[in-house]
């Protein structure tokens, strides 16, 4: 799925990376707002769903290779943190939707769970 | 023994320093891609630093992430001065933290960097004493040498 179309799915406001959307496919999702559980479990390549704003998300997209990171509850990083994701070419995005509905969506629409078994 | 030194660099930690929690696993991330090592090795070693960066940030006043990448491996040590650990065996084990409540609300601090750093690594040694501090020396091999070398 492109991140285009999870923005158009979840209605998200795009805080950085708005041309980088298109080209990037994600096949997979990992949601959790502690970082120790992404750093531990998630596959390269997934989507990062979390409420967790802080430049630590940035950084554990950034070293566990994640695609984007797609904040919930209308949730946005101060702008230090944007100028990180900017320069990592890591888009971040936020919906206004909370993560049970959030994740449900991405699974229903053929998003895969990143966690490795 | 003697392996030639292809790259060596010490990055130095502030203990509480939050705001720059992971700048020195960003820094070594992008030393180790611009060798050209495996993007696989290059995530493994990054996670590994990066929740030793953020051992440090949370738990000590201060501490220095040393990267040596030989022909074979890459090797760190971070190095703090901090409370050291009472009980490794306890602190190794999933789940076990003395986190606060800031460290949690950075998404951290849930008894897992330990034994996350010990997943990504094929060594992996840790020292403590309590009242000087705690040295973590660990290292991935290399399935080829980095670029321009043999």
């Amino acid at each position: 799925m492109k991140l285009a179309e999870i923005r158009r799915l979840l209605d998200c406001d795009v805080i950085c990376g708005e041309e980088l959307l298109e080209a990037t496919e994600v096949e997979s999702c990992f949601a959790a707002d502690l970082m120790s559980d992404v750093l531990a479990f998630s596959r390269a390549g997934s989507l990062l769903v979390t409420g967790l704003t802080s430049l630590q998300s940035v950084h554990t997209a950034d070293v566990a290779d994640l695609a984007a990171i797609l904040f919930i509850h209308d949730k946005r990083p101060g702008a230090a943190v944007v100028d990180v994701a900017r320069h990592k070419k890591i888009p971040l995005l936020t919906t206004r939707r909370f993560m049970f509905e959030t994740c449900g969506l991405l699974f229903d629409h053929g998003l895969k769970a990143a966690g490795k078994d | 023994m003697d392996e030639p030194v292809l790259y060596r660099e010490s990055f130095a930690i502030t203990g509480d320093d939050f705001e720059h929690g992971g700048d020195a696993a960003a820094a070594v991330k992008l030393v180790m891609k611009d060798l050209g090592l495996d993007p696989a090795i290059v995530r493994r070693l990054s996670i590994a630093n990066f929740e030793a960066e953020m051992n440090v940030i949370m738990y000590a006043r201060e501490g220095r992430m040393d990267l040596l990448i030989t022909p074979n491996e890459v090797r760190v040590v971070v190095a703090d001065s901090g409370p050291g650990i009472e009980d490794i065996e306890l602190a190794m084990q999933e789940g076990y933290s003395t986190a606060t409540a800031e460290m949690r609300a950075r998404g951290f601090g849930a008894g897992m960097g330990l034994p996350n750093i010990k997943r990504s690594t094929d060594t992996f040694e840790i020292e403590s004493e309590v009242g000087r501090g705690t040295t973590l020396r660990y290292s991935v091999r290399l399935e080829r040498p980095p670029n321009g070398t043999r």
